[in-house]
């Protein structure tokens, strides 16, 4: 701890779609020490994936532009890599777990070969090392009989399976910075159980950060250090894990964890709902970004989006706290 | 009985993956494989479950999307197993389903309030001013006022499923099935169609089955809880008692993963080894044995039948 490894600093990126323009991120900032893990919670549309897409340096440019900000990586802008050295961090030092363990993988590779690929590209090993270090990582990440799995194709694989073979890709290189986007998301309650522990225990071993990104604030609570609630693109709340679950300060935090019953509610309790519907990125220009859906959004809120504000522990971008 | 909107006994479903020369199947998927539950009127039974354990498929079988292998379907005290097409249709001016998906159930090219229409139609209802009457009104009742001469691409996901719930309505159904009918939305807007949900079976008296893989809303939903594993219900209780005391090792563990929110870290969570067997060839006796921590040898020779353990609580598991 105490090490930071990455910074973000005021990240724009623009989308650039006909003649729109459409800011997905906007002025995103969020560091991240050694060894933690931050969680990055929104609804869709919010901006997560992007800013994910935008460190690990995969973001489709044209139509997406990086328009402002800095991303900090030990020391050096990413920005400011050429697609080559990218290429080298990519991988190596930064990895990505993705949400579709279906189609993340190559269906007509051997599980052995595409992880084996990602240590020879990397690491200057023979074939035969990278297979045993390979061997290694499926044992690392709990998948019974990785001797015969090396051989087997990904079809072969249950969907938690093929999750484990992914997480085991990404860290098969001890990255510093493992970044999973909704890792859990196309897998069933019990299999996602068994996913999360093992990056909760895979974290620990490794001492990687890790950036987590999820829609579901559960997910996040199980294995983030500290969150940040994103809303159209930009990051309304930043807390540690404990305090936005206990003292959630800004209005559509507090409204998320509302809208989601409780296990021990039941029907005679109305749910607490958000009205409306989440705007489109390019849909609200000024002031607060959630004043067409928060009650108690006063007039200043209309004309001036608030900035950061300490609340306790929390940062809170609310007028209601200036 | 005359309380009982629904009935099911001993339903099953399967599906040939492989069939003989003959086109007569040889191999098959089971997805349900002999359930039995009943739905009393106003009433709200939620189905939990993983994917491939056979609750979607238990919904469409119960509406007669898919037809039924073996067993019967009992529904307003008739039995609707083997209805023709011209038959059911009745029955569909009683019962409805509502799907996940908001986005691939509404036809793109027709107005949702002229789609609305049509079903009314269909129904019955020639006159074409009482149509555009009975419209505004189904319109009225989910929350889309004067929206009905929109196409569905300017609805968002929320307001696409208030569409298809108002479609679902206009027959005046009294049972409908809703196959995880907030699944595919935003947290935010998940909560607006639950308790929409909630509001109107109130005012109109309906009954639901209501499929779903999240746990809390489930519990939240419903008045009875079923879990299915493998096409199986492995235990029905009354919503309080089984998120209190869940009795059988599969409900256990599900429960305890269910995320609660803001417990985080430090819960205890019972995490299940590896993962569900297929369903074309389903361990023998009970189907959960692989996976459980109390799997004796007697498990694998004698299937578990559901026993009664509490008022309405019906567990199938040899411990009991």
């Amino acid at each position: 701890m105490g090490e930071e490894i990455l910074k973000v600093k005021d990240l724009s990126v623009n989308f650039y779609i006909e003649d729109r323009v459409i800011p997905a991120v906007d002025g995103v900032s969020f560091s991240l020490q050694k060894g933690e893990t931050l969680g990055l919670v929104g609804e869709s549309g919010c901006g997560k994936s992007v800013t994910a897409l935008s460190i690990i340096g995969l973001l489709q440019t044209p139509p997406a532009r990086i328009v402002k900000g800095e991303i900090i990586f030990r020391g050096e802008n990413l920005l400011d890599k050429s697609y080559e050295e990218m290429r080298r961090i990519r991988g190596k030092d930064i990895s990505m777990i993705f949400q579709e363990p279906m189609t993340s993988l190559n269906p007509v590779f051997t599980i052995g070969r595409q992880i084996s690929e990602v240590i020879m590209q990397h690491q200057n090993v023979s074939k035969k090392e990278a297979l045993d270090r390979t061997i290694e990582m499926l044992k690392l990440v709990r998948i019974p009989l990785p001797e015969n799995v090396v051989r087997q194709y990904p079809h072969q694989l249950s969907g938690g399976m093929r999750q484990r073979v992914m997480i085991a890709i990404a860290l098969a290189c001890r990255p510093g910075l493992l970044i999973a986007d909704e890792p859990t998301t196309a897998l069933d309650v019990t299999v996602e159980a068994q996913i999360l522990e093992l990056i909760n225990e895979l974290k620990d071993k490794l001492n990687s950060s890790i950036i987590i990104i999820s829609h579901d604030l559960a997910v996040v609570s199980e294995i983030a250090d500290k969150v940040a609630v994103m809303y159209s693109g930009r990051i309304v709340e930043y807390a540690d894990v404990h305090t936005i679950f206990n003292k959630p300060k800004h209005p559509y935090t507090r409204g998320l964890l509302e809208a989601v019953p409780d296990i021990d509610m039941n029907r005679q309790q109305r749910l607490k709902e958000i009205r409306g519907v989440v705007p489109r990125p390019d849909e609200i220009r000024e002031g607060c970004r959630f004043k067409t859906r928060c009650d108690c959004a006063g007039e200043v809120c209309m004309d001036k989006e608030p900035p950061f504000y300490q609340v306790g522990k929390n940062l809170g971008r609310c007028w209601n706290y200036a | 009985m005359s309380d009982r909107i629904l009935e099911v006994k001993n339903l099953k479903k399967y599906f040939p993956v492989k069939t003989n020369l003959f086109g007569k199947g040889t191999e098959f998927v089971r997805a349900v494989d002999g359930i039995d539950f009943h739905i009393d009127h106003g009433e709200i039974l939620g189905l939990v479950g993983e994917s491939g354990s056979g609750k979607s498929t238990t919904g469409r079988t119960v509406i007669r999307l898919l037809d039924p292998t073996k067993g019967e379907i009992i529904f307003e005290g008739r039995n609707i197993t083997n209805l023709k097409k011209k038959e059911l249709r009745k029955v569909y001016e009683r019962m409805q389903l509502v799907f996940q998906d908001p986005f691939a159930s509404l036809n793109p090219r027709k107005k949702v309030g002229s789609a609305i229409e049509e079903v009314l139609f269909i129904h019955g209802m020639k006159d074409r001013a009482q149509r555009r009457e009975r419209v505004r009104e189904l319109f009225d009742m989910v929350g889309l006022r004067g929206e009905e001469e929109k196409y569905p691409h300017e609805f968002s996901g929320g307001q696409r499923q208030r569409v298809v719930i108002a479609r679902a309505l206009a027959v005046d159904p009294r049972l409908i099935i809703c196959d995880e009918p907030v699944s595919a939305l935003d947290v935010s807007i998940q909560a607006q169609i639950i308790n929409l949900l909630t509001s109107l079976k109130d005012r109109l008296g309906l009954s639901y089955l209501f499929i779903s893989h999240d746990l809390r809303v489930v519990r939240y939903m419903s008045d009875r809880v079923a879990v299915m594993y493998l096409g199986k219900i492995v235990e029905i209780a009354p919503a309080d008692e089984i998120f209190k005391n869940p009795a059988h090792p599969y409900s256990k563990a599900l429960l305890s993963v269910a995320s609660i929110k803001g417990s985080g870290k430090g819960r205890k969570k019972i995490i299940l080894k590896g993962e569900v067997p297929s369903p074309v060839n389903p361990p023998s006796g009970c189907r959960f044995r692989t996976r459980c921590e109390y799997a004796t040898v007697y498990c694998g020779e004698a299937e578990p039948q559901l026993k009664c353990i509490g008022t309405g609580h019906y567990v199938g598991c040899h411990l009991y």
